[in-house]
């Protein structure tokens, strides 16, 4: 057992509203610059929807994540050691920025300068790399709450396997349904981009598993952009160097949440360390694909086990961090309750953010101008929702429903349950039936409830110490360092000499 | 006598000035800017010819100057190689194809950066110089190649015991003031770029990756590791 400690998310999608706080706090303060306006670290998307950059899920077209070749053995999908000599020159999978979309801005100086004529000046889009007129063919959440639509929602990669008449129901008015997944890195433990990159600029932190780029090693051979399957890693066309979401590390380390997650206004958000076994990466990483959610769980120490303990602090893994893995949210809602799912996990990076699955009205059908239900419980009837299971465990079940049914089932029964306890509409018999066969307790029941709508911050984010003060110690006494540094140079990111 | 001082400056003083500044600039690059080290790649800006013009340029120019090395090096070993007439001619054939496949590339190059307003943007005028360079370079190289053949053997005679003794800190020119005005261009051509090497982008070419075919699969960096 090799125990490591990662700090991990999750997002609780019931109760994300879509309002795209996150995305802008996160811009405001990390991809403000030039190269990096295209760049959203965070972005949220609608589902069903196409996503940025644009039908990110489709690995037929992007190649990226891994993929076991004929020995069993986990090769990059795009450039693998083999691959990469001959394609260092051209990157035969990478996006290029018509895949994202051209930033622009508006020719607001128009409005001032125009000469006088008969119409009212227009401040025109131009473009925010060559300054010309652009025609916006796209941009950032251009597909936002297109739900049921023709061009965006229809070419969704998580329709794949659904019937003909499934498919129907989603683009028809009256069945029409959306939600939506906010993105950021899943700082995996298993990183696709790290393992891609030839330079070795790429890396995991030991002591938290935030994935980063040395941006002084990066030499821009383009291998993450086109190895991350969930596009998580960018290029900036300025500097000349990838970056990507560094989950707000100088705000970790002084004990704020990331500003995403600080900003969240539904309170979607959950952030703890999880202790895993890094000695079982490999094995897990070539599961078949109906193992792989069970096999990341597998992975994932019980922070509680003495045994545990004792090996971690052999590792070096502090007593603040396995205190604050102790009282992680996101242990709970990943393992004790099993109700927060890894996205894509067919793509074999293990990635470390979890979503909650969300809940969604039941079907309905038009019969002239009346509206009738497929379920008489609007809102409780999984099988019948209007997000049809296959489309859920495709994104978050590799395809397969088993795990996404026991999560959805098991928030329905804490509704049921806060119902009987609440209103009491509902006889508690009922409500104990359906927290029965949902495999939870009351008393779970009551954990679900407080951590999903009660939540403070302290609640929501369980930062660990991050001790990065012994980063510096280990080379050198700290107050002698601060003497030498001083607050250190930082030169700005200017492209080439 | 004009001519002899001249002779000195271009095949001598200029060859040191070049190649200590090479020396000098890159590492001084490498330890205080190692974020300019890049291979500022315009891929992402521009994806349907970059194929065309990138991959044709490297192949070509990493063959021909792979080329030039190894007469620099192993000379009587390419001697006994063109004793063949036969090997002769493969090899000063591929050699011509090689400058040709540079050549394409590099002119596809340019004309791509020029007519795509991203890329143009990013091009900076220190690019454009060097555009310049190489390809009168690449052009002379070719011409050379046609206007004066067996250049694998010449070379091999001529060119490398010129070299051996800039390297050997005794400069011997006999050899190189003898030779048409077209290869004394490129030799000084060629000593010119390599002195305003460290200043382009050239230098990725320092920092192409070599651990990556032997190093782990994941990196991890812990505290105190740097």
């Amino acid at each position: 057992m090799q125990v490591r400690s990662q700090i991990s998310m999750v997002f609780h999608l019931d109760k994300c509203i879509g309002c795209h706080t996150c995305s802008v706090a996160c811009k405001n303060i990390w991809t403000d610059r030039k190269g990096a306006e295209y760049m959203w670290w965070n972005n949220v998307e609608t589902k069903p929807g196409t996503g940025f950059p644009t039908k990110w899920e489709d690995q037929e077209k992007y190649k990226g994540g891994f993929e076991k070749n004929a020995a069993g053995e986990l090769e990059i999908k795009s450039t693998s050691k083999t691959k990469i000599v001959p394609n260092i020159f051209h990157n035969p999978h990478m996006p290029s920025m018509d895949d994202y979309y051209e930033p622009w801005t508006y020719d607001y100086q128009n409005l001032f300068n125009a000469k006088e004529g008969s119409d009212q000046p227009t401040a025109e889009p131009i473009s925010m790399i060559d300054g010309k007129k652009i025609d916006v063919q796209s941009g950032p959440n251009w597909d936002d709450d297109l739900g049921g639509s023709p061009i965006y929602a229809e070419n969704d990669p998580n329709l794949e396997g659904l019937t003909e008449e499934q498919r129907l129901q989603l683009s028809s008015v009256e069945r029409l349904v959306f939600f939506y997944l906010p993105r950021i890195c899943n700082h995996c433990l298993n990183p696709c981009c790290v393992a891609s990159c030839p330079s070795g600029a790429l890396y995991k932190r030991g002591e938290d598993g935030i994935v980063l780029i040395d941006q002084k090693k990066c030499r821009a051979w383009r291998s993450c952009v086109a190895a991350c399957p969930y596009k998580k890693t960018y290029f900036n066309w300025f500097t000349g160097k990838s970056e990507k979401c560094i989950l707000c590390f100088p705000r970790l380390e002084t004990g704020q949440a990331p500003a995403c997650f600080h900003s969240c206004v539904g309170r979607i958000r959950y952030l703890g360390v999880l202790l895993y076994d890094a000695e079982k990466l490999e094995e897990v990483a070539k599961l078949p694909d109906d193992e792989l959610v069970e096999g990341q769980r597998d992975m994932i120490l019980d922070p509680h086990d003495p045994e545990v303990i004792a090996e971690a602090m052999k590792n070096g893994v502090s007593e603040g961090v396995i205190e604050a893995a102790q009282n992680s949210p996101v242990y709970k809602f990943v393992i004790e309750w099993k109700i927060a799912l890894p996205p894509h996990i067919e793509f074999r990076t293990l990635p470390m953010l979890f979503y909650v699955p969300p809940m969604s009205p039941v079907q309905a059908s038009k019969v002239e101008d009346t509206i009738t239900h497929n379920s008489e419980n609007l809102f409780h009837d999984i099988d019948d929702s209007r997000v049809p299971m296959k489309f859920l465990a495709n994104l978050f079940g590799a395809g397969h429903e088993g795990v996404v049914r026991y999560a959805l089932a098991k928030q329905k029964a804490v509704r049921w349950h806060r119902r009987a306890e609440t209103v009491g509409d509902i006889d508690r018999e009922t409500a104990d039936r359906m927290l029965r066969e949902a495999n939870c307790t009351r008393e779970e029941a009551e954990a679900i409830y407080k951590l999903t709508a009660l939540c403070k911050f302290e609640d929501r984010f369980v930062i660990p110490p991050m001790h990065r003060e012994q980063a510096i110690e280990m080379m050198k006494e700290p107050h002698e360092h601060r003497e030498e540094v001083g607050f250190g140079f930082v030169g700005a990111p200017r492209r080439g000499v | 006598m004009s001519e002899g001082i001249l002779n000195q400056f271009l095949f001598i003083a200029l060859p040191y000035v070049c190649l200590f500044t090479f020396f000098l600039m890159t590492i001084h690059r490498y330890r205080a800017q190692s974020f300019s080290y890049s291979s500022l790649s315009s891929q992402f800006l521009e994806n349907k010819h970059h194929f065309w013009a990138v991959v044709p340029f490297h192949y070509g120019i990493l063959a021909v100057t792979a080329g030039h090395l190894i007469a620099f090096l192993i000379p009587c070993s390419i001697l006994a190689w063109n004793g063949h007439p036969l090997r002769l001619y493969i090899l000063e054939v591929s050699a011509l194809a090689c400058g040709l496949l540079t050549l394409i590339g590099l002119v596809a190059i340019v004309i791509r950066r020029g007519t795509t307003t991203r890329i143009r943007k990013v091009t900076s005028p220190t690019d454009w110089i060097l555009f310049a360079m190489l390809l009168v370079q690449t052009i002379s190289g070719v011409a050379i190649a046609i206007l004066h053949p067996w250049g694998s053997s010449w070379f091999a005679t001529n060119m490398s015991p010129y070299l051996w003794s800039v390297f050997k800190l005794n400069p011997d020119i006999s050899y190189v003031v003898a030779m048409p005005h077209l290869v004394k261009t490129h030799i000084i051509l060629a000593f010119l770029t390599i002195g305003f090497f460290p200043f382009t982008r050239l230098v990725h070419l320092l920092v192409i990756p070599n651990p990556y075919l032997w190093r782990k699969t994941q990196v991890v960096r812990w505290y105190g590791q740097k």
